[in-house]
């Protein structure tokens, strides 16, 4: 029989690393710590095709991420897919600033790539990214290469 | 006719089992809340549930994670993409190993020891010792373990998780060459808190709650029935 | 129910009682009661359902017919709450003791009055000291229930049965099994705490010589019937064949020494 002192000590030991994995599970494995403490702005495009593109999938520069998608929706007017950005405010964008969508790998998931231009003026909040590329589709690419290889 | 006779007595006593689990169960929430102005019963439960179990969790949590680690990274560096073996070690861990490995430890801890302790104490008559001193037996020997196992299972299968991620980073990372930065990030752009952590949890003592009620259910019918 | 149930005279009224444990009858109608204050013996061979009185007194099991009536309280017809509140009036000493194996001495005689009252833990401690002082056991308070023997854990279960001061004390073969000096230990004490503490007491047991030396009152029961009663004279000139071969230990009498069976000869060569 243990005594009551280091079992009730012991006792608050597990409850401390359980508590403290449970924290290590909130802010290093999940995306909690991520953005969540750090403001950001919304920064819109526009674009014929948004693809496999979700929310909450990366937006970067130059391989860098700075925000995330946080709503893909669809112009009812144009027809056209329209992504609302959350970027970090540390991160500030010229106006001529483009948007496309890539893929990581070959298989990977849908990411924005932006790609600053060489405007002295910065991208307001709620701006809007005119010059875009859509997403590749894969099969409209091996359709396309098929149709000019017949062509031939 | 038979046959159909057969079919309705055992539809008719499964439902019957049903519900004095249901029951069970209830009267053990009711007199869960009996323990805790006596912590030194919870803290005894605590200890051989939780610290008991914690040296098990961690060694099994990390061997998983490992193996998690090194399986992932093969499957995934096929297509090129192991830069993604953060996020599936630690989604796998967190959503669905954790909470069932800790509850299958659990269940297997407690479950046998609470199956001894009542056969003994029955022997020993000091069940019927108790009632006869107007304690209510469960109050006393299952209502405990069941509040600790609710408070350490969710902490259990946090630990198993943690350590399983860790695991897998020393593998990934720090022997197959997975890139440090990119295995933390690919893990926090895949997991949602609300969605994965916070479910993980819920699902842990949601089992914390089926596990145990299921064993101890059994336990308890089985001293029911000792019981004359 | 309980017709005219002497309170005043009588604790425990058992009325027309069966009970049966599958197709075996243990009490076939019996009606006994047991006077207030006194103590009475329950006795009988292994087997004739002493321990289940008991246990059909304290509300353990239920009869099939009759009633058990304990301080004007039909035992059977209480709900839950009310049969643990008549519980706490009344203690049982088990055959093994049944002390709970994880509790230390104190604690196993402290486990009633922390449950059932709100003393403070100063007055606890004083209380639990006073009863083991009676059972002499005071000087072992740290001890676990794995360190005592035997007798010294009836001790203890008896020091833990008198800890709320209940109306009866049931005692369920408090003499099997102990050696001599335990023996009269038990015997000096239960003897006692009857006289000082004035609570009715209610022995089962087989040992017919320590039980008859401190019995008022006299039941002896053979086949769910009652075979004898009376004080202990009566019992020992009693004319029943059955209670002379109880309490004389003959081995043969009305209780046969052969299991009922078929003819020995033919048994032997029917092969």
């Amino acid at each position: 029989m243990q005594n009551t002192k280091t079992q009730e000590t012991l006792v608050g030991l597990f409850v401390a690393c359980g508590i403290a994995a449970l924290f290590f599970m909130a802010m290093q494995i999940s995306n909690l710590s991520a953005f969540s403490n750090h403001s950001s702005y919304k920064i819109l495009a526009h674009f014929d095709n948004s693809g496999g593109l979700k929310v909450k999938s990366p937006v970067s520069v130059a391989g860098v991420r700075i925000g995330r998608v946080s709503n893909i929706s669809i112009d009812t007017t144009t027809y056209e897919s329209v992504v609302e950005m959350q970027i970090d405010s540390k991160y500030s964008l010229p106006d001529d600033t483009s948007a496309s969508i890539f893929t990581a790998g070959l298989l990977g998931e849908q990411y924005i790539s932006l790609e600053p231009g060489g405007s002295e003026t910065p991208l307001p909040a709620n701006g809007v990214i005119d010059i875009t590329q859509s997403a590749i589709v894969l099969e409209q690419v091996i359709g396309q290469f098929l149709f000019d290889k017949a062509a031939e | 006719m038979l046959f159909f006779q057969n079919l309705g007595n055992i539809t008719l006593s499964n439902f019957a089992k049903l519900g004095r689990s249901s029951f069970f169960l209830m009267h053990t929430l009711t007199a869960s809340i009996t323990v805790l102005p006596r912590p030194r019963l919870l803290t005894k439960q605590l200890y051989s549930i939780g610290v008991l179990s914690f040296l098990i969790i961690t060694i099994s949590g990390l061997f998983v994670g490992m193996v998690l680690g090194l399986q992932g990274y093969y499957i995934l560096s096929d297509f090129g993409a192991e830069e993604s073996l953060g996020m599936m070690v630690a989604a796998s861990l967190v959503r669905e190993l954790g909470p069932v490995v800790a509850a299958l430890l659990f269940a297997g801890r407690a479950g046998s020891a609470l199956t001894a302790e009542i056969g003994l104490m029955k022997a020993t008559e000091q069940l019927s010792g108790m009632e006869m001193m107007a304690i209510d037996p469960l109050k006393r020997i299952i209502a405990p373990r069941f509040l600790a196992g609710l408070i350490s299972m969710p902490l259990l299968a946090a630990l198993f998780s943690s350590v399983g991620v860790m695991g897998g980073h020393m593998v990934g990372v720090g022997m197959l060459g997975v890139d440090d930065g990119a295995y933390w990030s690919q893990m926090q752009a895949g997991l949602d808190f609300q969605k994965d952590i916070v479910n993980g949890i819920i699902k842990s003592i949601v089992l914390a709650l089926l596990f145990p009620g299921l064993l101890f259910l059994k336990a308890m019918m089985r001293f029911l029935l000792l019981k004359e | 129910m309980g017709n005219s149930v002497d309170s005043a005279t009588e604790i425990v009224s058992i009325q027309n009682l069966s009970f049966s444990r599958g197709d075996r009858k243990i009490f076939n109608n019996i009606s006994l009661s047991i006077p207030r204050g006194k103590i009475t013996a329950i006795m009988g061979p292994s087997g004739t359902g002493k321990t289940t009185l008991l246990k059909l007194i304290g509300g353990q099991l239920y009869p099939d017919q009759g009633s058990v009536t304990v301080d004007t309280k039909n035992v059977h017809q209480l709900n839950r709450a009310d049969l643990y509140t008549l519980r706490k009036r009344m203690g049982m000493l088990f055959q093994s003791g049944a002390l709970l194996t994880d509790l230390s001495v104190f604690d196993n005689v402290a486990l009633p009055l922390r449950e059932h009252t709100s003393l403070t833990e100063s007055m606890i401690r004083s209380l639990v000291l006073i009863k083991l002082q009676a059972v002499g056991l005071r000087g072992a308070r740290d001890l676990m229930p794995n360190e005592l023997s035997g007798g010294m854990a009836r001790r203890v279960a008896l020091a833990r049965a008198i800890a709320l001061d209940p109306m009866m004390i049931m005692y369920d073969e408090p003499f099997t099994g102990q050696d001599p000096i335990s023996l009269g230990t038990l015997v000096k004490l239960i003897k006692e705490m009857n006289k000082t503490l004035g609570h009715t007491s209610i022995i089962v047991s087989h040992d017919v010589e320590e039980t008859i030396g401190i019995a008022d009152y006299i039941y002896v029961l053979s086949d769910g019937k009652i075979a004898g009663q009376g004080n202990p004279e009566q019992i020992r000139n009693s004319d029943s064949e059955w209670v002379q071969q109880f309490m004389n230990g003959y081995a043969d009498g009305p209780v046969h020494f052969h299991y009922p069976a078929a003819n020995y000869n033919k048994d032997l060569f029917e092969i």
